[in-house]
């Protein structure tokens, strides 16, 4: 299977009118190298169906505090690019056999080489890509090499998104859409916007390709209302901060569980 | 008169190819920013084009330009200057002599028209490194009745102080950035978080010719008119010396000031460009500013939007610079000068902390203009243009700003009548 049918399939056992892949979002080497792989590896038994594995990057404009202080963190433990792949490779060892989406930006990429890199994350275990810095009109490139590879690269869309971007953007994304439920940056929020549930409607409506809603998704009732109008939900900021306490690795296991439940209707 | 902004579209050959309607000046530029900013870029794109051709803009635009900033700004000769290195004629363009000090009032006004008028949107972010360009935007949203929020990194904050202050008087809510290198570079990032969570009501507006396209082209537009001004007044035997200069010399930050001088002379092959980065302490000690200057920390890269010379580390992370001048201590420069650069079109070298110095002295002691720690720059680096020219040659400086906002620095620096 290439890494586009790996995601795919991964969405696909999770699909119901109720139901919806849950997908993680964590920085590797946040709070440490170690616990980062530790707390992927846990987050994996409770239950997440594909990870999202952060890259550190000093000027992350497309996030809230909370990731920010986190992949800061990861950079001063002294965390490159390298190490990054380098967890991948850890956690399939490991025996994770879940999809992975490297999360990044696009300058440590582009530094490392786009054919490189590409080549270096399928040797690490990696399925895909999300990088919220290169809309499809800057990302020609960068797709036809993950064609090649067969790996995914996944396009955002946001609630300020036109007809025509829509159009654009799930025509261009494989493996699924990103859709960005919130006007600004990613971070916890107490509860989903109202227009959430057309503006899904909305994007399913023009593609065969799964939609998987992110930015403020944050305990399992959301996550529960996540599933019932999209195909995944991902989490991020509110990992990160219950990664962020001194019982971080249990405080992170039981909300995985939790959101897990939720997305999964049970 | 105002050099009227039509110039613009008279676009010559080098206009017309860039930006292309990628927004990419070569292989720089481009627009790479979150999906979610991509409508307010298209729009940005739509009211540019508009605005430009739009009669009624065009005619408020040029009397704000007259009688609210003063222009044109003078040219002047600066005979003791000249004296003083025994070479070539020099000629200073005065934009420290544009209400509020600096050239970024041009661009500031510009977009806040554009952004009132034809988009009707009615609050305003943007980024400070030295003030210059804060206190401009906060300038042009007190006259428009714009909101005005601008985000200064805190070491900004505390060597330009009394820019902090006149912003506050203006009316601006001043933010201040702790994160990274506490500089311009994170002062833009959280001016994006805020356009990216605030983007149905709110414009960036943008101070230099950098970031995702329109960026770049718009503010080269709005800016051009120093370039415009300049040339006719150096050709014009009554305001200079009735010839083209021979160089024309700017400082290079982000590079709007370089960018509005160099572009009207770009089709005058025979006047050289000569664009000045921030040498900070050196290139070998790694704290500095020379985008272009540094082969090994100063590759092709993309922040904040665009593909250009970036200072960054071997893994691809943004590099902390250093300058003694806030508006100069940024890790990129405009896409258009790599492009200016590429086709060996205009030339870029550095000056130091310590030439910039000697230039502020320099300029203070020979013609009694205290120019910005910024503009210093293009007069710092003037004794190595010395031994490349000769003494019937003209050279254009463009004097960016005016010192004041740098007294504490300097007092710093140096003691007076040393
Ligand atoms: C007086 C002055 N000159 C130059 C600059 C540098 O900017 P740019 O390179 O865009 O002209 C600044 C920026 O703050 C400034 O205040």
């Amino acid at each position: 299977m290439t890494g586009v049918e790996r995601i795919r399939s991964a969405i696909a056992n999770r699909q119901g009118d109720t139901t919806a892949a849950f997908m993680p979002y964590f920085p590797s080497g946040f709070p440490s190298r170690p616990e980062s792989v530790a707390m992927m590896r846990s987050m994996a038994d409770a239950g997440a169906d594909l990870f999202e594995i952060g890259f550190p990057f000093s000027d992350p404009l497309a996030d809230g505090p909370t990731i920010q202080a986190a992949t800061h963190r990861a950079l001063l433990n002294g965390m490159k690019t390298r190490d990054c792949l380098d967890i991948a490779k850890e956690l399939r060892d490991a025996g994770i056999t879940q999809p992975f989406c490297a999360m990044s930006y696009y300058n440590p990429i582009f530094n490392y080489g786009p054919d490189r890199f590409i080549e270096d994350a399928v040797r690490a275990g990696f399925d895909g890509f999300i990088i919220p810095d290169l809309p499809p009109d800057e990302g020609q490139e960068m797709e036809e090499a993950c064609r090649e590879a067969g790996l995914a690269l996944v396009y955002l869309l946001a609630p300020s998104s036109s007809r025509e971007r829509i159009e654009l953007v799930t025509s261009r994304s494989t493996g699924f859409v990103y859709l960005v439920s919130v006007l600004g940056t990613t971070g916890a929020r107490a509860s989903l916007p109202d227009y959430l549930t057309d503006l899904v409607a909305q994007v399913r409506a023009d593609t065969d390709t799964p939609v998987c809603v992110g930015f403020g998704v944050s305990n399992g009732v959301q996550a529960a209302q996540v599933a019932s109008i999209a195909d995944g939900a991902i989490v991020g900021s509110a990992l990160v901060k219950a990664a962020d306490g001194p019982d971080g690795a249990d405080a992170v296991k039981s909300l995985a569980r939790e959101l897990a439940r939720g997305a999964h209707g049970h | 008169m105002v050099d009227q902004i039509d110039a613009i579209f008279q676009a010559d050959d080098y206009g017309v190819h860039y930006p292309d309607s990628r927004g990419r000046f070569g292989p720089y530029g481009g627009k790479y920013v979150p999906e979610t900013l991509i409508p307010a870029l298209e729009e940005l794109e739509d009211i540019h084009a508009t605005a430009m051709q739009d009669e009624d803009f065009r005619t408020e635009l040029n009397s704000l330009l007259e009688t609210y900033v003063g222009r044109p700004t003078p040219l002047t000769h600066a005979r003791r200057l000249t004296e003083h290195f025994g070479g070539p004629e020099i000629y200073l363009k005065r934009e420290d002599l544009a209400h509020t000090g600096a050239h970024k009032i041009n661009n500031a006004l510009g977009q806040a028209l554009m952004v009132k008028r034809i988009l009707g949107k009615n609050r305003v972010v943007a980024e400070t490194g030295a003030g210059q360009h804060g206190v401009a935007t906060a300038t042009a949203c007190a006259l428009l009745d714009m909101e005005c929020v601008v985000y200064m990194g805190s070491v900004d904050m505390a060597r330009q102080a009394p820019n902090v202050f006149r912003m506050r008087l203006l009316g601006a809510d001043v933010r201040e950035v702790s994160s990274g290198s506490q500089t311009l570079k994170d002062a833009i990032n959280e001016a994006i978080r805020d356009w990216v969570t605030n983007v149905p009501d709110t414009h960036y507006l943008l101070g230099s010719a950098l970031g995702p396209h329109p960026f770049p082209v718009m503010v080269r537009n709005l800016q051009s008119v120093i370039g415009r001004e300049a040339r006719r007044q150096m050709l014009d035997p009554s305001t200079g010396p009735g010839q083209l200069p021979d160089v024309v010399v700017a400082c290079v930050g982000g590079g709007s000031n370089a960018i509005g001088m160099f572009y009207p002379f770009v089709m005058d092959p025979g006047v050289r460009l000569v664009g000045v980065e921030a040498g900070g302490r050196g290139i070998d000690s790694h704290e500095h500013a020379a985008r272009f200057a540094d082969p090994k920390m100063g590759r092709l890269g993309v922040l904040h939007g665009t593909r250009s010379y970036v200072l960054q580390d071997e893994d691809g992370q943004i590099a902390l610079t250093h300058s003694i001048s806030a508006g100069l201590d940024y890790a990129s420069v405009g896409p258009e000068h790599a492009l200016l650069r590429d086709r060996e079109r205009a030339e870029y070298f550095y000056c130091t902390d310590e030439q910039a110095l000697a230039g502020f002295e320099l300029l203070c002691r020979q013609e009694g203009i205290i120019p910005a720690l910024e503009s210093a720059h293009a007069v710092g680096w003037l004794p190595e243009l010395m031994s490349d020219v000769s003494s019937d040659d003209v050279v254009l400086v463009s004097l960016s700003g005016r010192g004041d906002k740098d007294l504490d620095t300097v007092m710093a620096e140096l003691s007076p009548g040393h």
